[in-house]
């Protein structure tokens, strides 16, 4: 019996053997795949961590030249959609937003608007409203605050 | 029977079949069982390797990935793309000014990826045009066309865009001798022997990419074919493969055939350089066009330049040696470690590999065999270091892995053969479908090849793909060669016909790759940065439209007071700072294309309206759930018309009577 079961095992062997040899040269399958993130971090885009409210100082009175540059960087990047009195453009009129809006909801809308709309039920509602993804208009957060000191003075904050 | 020999008999069975499961290996097992497995790259995930294919007559280069064999994009350098508005947009036009004025085509055949000490670095990637001489460069940041060169003094740029291991140069030679540039042209033809030259460029790569011609080297009225920059210790040089040393003006094909031996040209180009320095050029006037696209201003220049600087061997000894190749020599292909220069004559019996050691030592001892117009010519067997014997029918091209082996390419007999370049035996051959003219191994024609596969373009497919009428499917096929034996593994049709391509390491790009254009940097003198520049000006017959394009709207877009005669430039500026957010831009009745206008970009779209009326602009790049409601009017009026520039967005209500009806 040992001697049959001995046999079998060579053959056995055999067979492996041949079917290794035939089988398996060839391209790597185990080596890892490209990383496309880690890859691509080194890019002109912003995208922001989330923004905290800790991360937010809200001063009196407003700073004066963050109102300057938000409101350039609101004519470039932003007007064609936000109208500054109440009327829905694209998106909603930036009339009292600061009012209805936390200054962190505000932040993270803007630095990271995928992210918002993907997991906030906030600006969930707003989507289904506009039918347009607010664009990430690749805002910084030094921006994003200055776009948000400028929203405070467009509702009448001195 | 009992359980024992039952059991025996199963296991012979089994092993039977495992052994008739791996035999085949005929024309029927091409490809093997596990095939797909090796290309299937799933939903979702990357290919390991950028693939950069010449797009022959077509005058592009294509992208693909793999081993999948998809495409990714066209990337238009020689020849107009409507599509992406190449050519046709005021920013690009420029790119394809030429002497001979603009030139909407060319004949795209080789690529060149520059490389940092002898290894692919990712930055550009280099093709030429091989009908009106022209280098492009194509920055890998954006894979766009950045720059494109003239080559003066130059008739069908074939032998190039050779590159050398930093990126120092890519090599230009010319395919047609012809009269050179500053002499009478208007010769009988048949007085070849006399008046026809050749030449060969240098075209200097600086750190930022820009190209210019440093020198070139005139030569016998020689045909240049190919070419390779030699690397490690052969670096400082560059061979040229070239045919026609009979110097015949007609019928090639049995003229040109007469010799037995043509020659591979050896080009010390440190010592051009050194001639260069010490005043051995000479200055001659031709003129050629050197354009240049910006990121800053996403707009084109393009000069005349008037000189470049001619080195004659005559006056520059140990500059230039001709070494003997048998039979109209095509592919010239130095190893990865430099030592050893493959000759394939297209009609020789034999692939004669050659020892740069050797040519050093034949140059020292001034083994000579005569001269060819007053170049020394190297002693064959001097040089040679061995030849390949019997390896297939009609040698073109060679690559090479990192493990001392040589895959060559056979058209007549289409086969991929692999050698070994140590004791030149042949290892394995493998049939192409058909006639393969390159092949091309990642990384296979540096000092780093990356091996795993190589890429047969084929120049016939015949009866692979469906029909499609009289002209069929371009072709290339991808083999396995991590193993002992090459194995097929997938066709892949190709735009185009494939010439040369080079295939890269997805993360030495990947990582590079540009995502928009940053607004604040838009430098492009039409750009409207932000509603409030967006505006419609009258000069003279010229329209201004100064357009912003953010999803889902143009701002103006209605547009009132052009007349019949005008010319209007649309200049559209994509507001967008998100990937993969191009907006585009078309009018009714263009007589040219439309802009596909990237986040960020500024493009400009020349329009000369044919009638009076009211003519649509839209958004032709699905950008947003209201893309199709991305669209406006612009209102032609008879040449005489007083209705003056109005523009608007969202404003423009209807007023006096017809508001009253509502």
């Amino acid at each position: 019996m040992y001697k049959k079961l001995f046999f079998s095992l060579i053959l056995l062997g055999v067979i492996s053997f041949l079917a290794i040899s035939c089988g398996s040269e060839g391209v790597k399958k185990d080596e890892p795949a490209v990383d496309i993130n880690e890859l691509t971090k080194s890019q002109p885009e912003t995208k922001g961590a989330e923004v905290k409210e800790t991360d937010i100082q809200i001063t009196h009175p407003l700073n004066k030249d963050w109102i300057a540059s938000g409101k350039s960087i609101y004519e470039l990047k932003c007007q064609p959609c936000h109208k500054l009195n109440e009327e829905k453009l694209v998106g909603p009129g930036w009339k009292d937003v600061t009012k209805r809006r936390s200054a962190v909801w505000i932040m993270n809308m803007i630095t990271n608007t995928d992210y918002m709309l993907d997991k906030d039920p906030e600006a969930q509602k707003l989507l289904e409203l506009c039918m347009v993804r607010m664009p990430n208009q690749n805002l910084s957060l030094e921006d994003a605050r200055q776009v948000l000191e400028f929203q405070r003075s467009n509702d009448g904050e001195k | 029977m009992n359980k024992s020999s039952k059991l025996i008999a199963i296991i012979t069975v089994a092993v039977a079949s495992v052994m008739i499961g791996c035999k085949p290996r005929g024309a029927q097992s091409a490809v093997s069982g596990d095939a797909a497995q090796k290309t299937y790259v799933a939903p979702g995930k990357y290919d390991e390797f950028y693939d950069f294919v010449s797009g022959g007559f077509s005058g592009q280069m294509s992208v693909y990935g793999l081993p999948s064999g998809r495409l990714f994009r066209v990337i238009p350098v020689f020849s107009v793309d409507p599509e992406k508005g190449y050519g046709y947009s005021e920013e690009t036009k420029a790119m394809l000014n030429t002497s001979h004025g603009y030139v909407p085509w060319d004949d795209l055949h080789h690529i060149a990826l520059s490389e940092t000490n002898g290894v692919q670095d990712g930055r550009w990637v280099f093709g030429n045009g091989n009908n009106t001489p022209r280098i492009a460069r194509v920055d890998l940041k954006t894979f766009r066309t950045a720059e494109i060169i003239e080559i003066p003094n130059s008739a069908g740029n074939h032998s190039s865009p050779f590159i050398t291991e930093n990126s120092e140069y890519v090599v230009a030679g010319t395919r047609f001798s012809v009269p050179l540039d500053n002499t009478n042209g208007d010769v009988p033809i048949n007085t070849y022997k006399q008046n026809f030259k050749g030449t060969v460029s240098f075209i200097r790569v600086d750190t930022s990419g820009r190209m210019n011609i440093a020198f070139q080297i005139q030569t016998p009225g020689v045909n240049f074919d190919l070419a390779r920059a030699g690397k490690g210790k052969s670096h400082g040089w560059v061979f040229f493969s070239c045919y026609n040393s009979e110097k015949a003006n007609t019928l090639l094909e049995v003229n040109a055939s007469q010799r037995d031996k043509d020659f591979i040209m050896c080009v010390n180009w440190k010592k051009a350089e050194g001639y260069v320095k010490a005043g051995k050029a000479e200055k001659r006037t031709v003129a050629y066009a050197h354009n240049v696209y910006s990121e800053v201003t996403h707009s084109a220049t393009s000069e005349i330049e008037k000189e470049v600087l001619v080195l004659d061997p005559k006056n520059c000894p140990d500059m230039v040696y001709f070494m003997p190749c048998p039979k109209s020599p095509h592919g010239c292909d130095t190893d990865p470690s430099g030592e050893y220069i493959v000759g394939s004559g297209k009609l020789a019996a034999v692939i004669p590999v050659f020892s740069f050691t050797k040519i050093q030592k034949a140059i020292t001892d001034k083994n000579y065999d005569g001269d060819y117009d007053g170049i020394p010519v190297l002693k064959y067997e001097s040089v040679l270091h061995g030849e390949v014997q019997k390896p297939g029918l009609g040698p073109l091209h060679t690559e090479f892995d990192a493990d001392g082996n040589a895959y060559t390419s056979f058209f007549v007999s289409s086969e991929i053969v692999k050698w070994r370049i140590s004791d030149l035996k042949v290892l394995d051959r493998v049939p192409t479908y058909y006639s393969v003219g390159h092949l091309s191994v990642p990384g296979g024609p540096t000092r780093k090849p990356w091996g795993k596969y190589v890429i047969a373009y084929n120049k016939i497919t015949k009866d692979r793909y469906l029909p499609t009428g009289p002209e069929l499917a371009q072709s290339a096929q991808l083999y396995d060669i991590s193993g002992e034996k090459m194995k097929l593994l997938l066709d892949f049709p190709t735009i185009g016909e494939p010439h040369y391509a080079e295939a890269i390491p997805a993360d030495l790009i990947v990582k590079n790759s540009q995502k928009i254009y940053k607004i604040e940097d838009n430098q492009n003198p039409f750009a409207a940065k932000g509603d409030a520049n967006a505006r419609v000006e009258r000069k003279g017959n010229e329209v201004h439209a100064y357009i912003t394009a953010i999803r889902s709207h143009f701002t103006p877009d209605n547009i009132e007071g052009v007349k019949l005669g005008d010319v209007v430039y649309f200049h559209v500026t994509n507001l967008e700072q998100d990937w993969d957010i191009p907006h585009g831009f078309a009018v009714k009745g263009a007589n040219n294309a439309e802009l596909l206008i990237m986040p960020g970009e500024t493009q400009t779209l020349a329009w000369k309206p044919d009638r009076v009326g009211v003519f649509p602009i839209y958004c032709t790049d699905f950008c947003s759930a209201l893309h199709q409601e991305m669209q406006g009017y612009v209102r032609v009026s008879a040449p005489g018309s007083t209705v003056p520039i109005t523009f608007s967005t969202g404003k423009n209500e209807p007023t006096g009577p017809i508001a009253q009806n509502k």
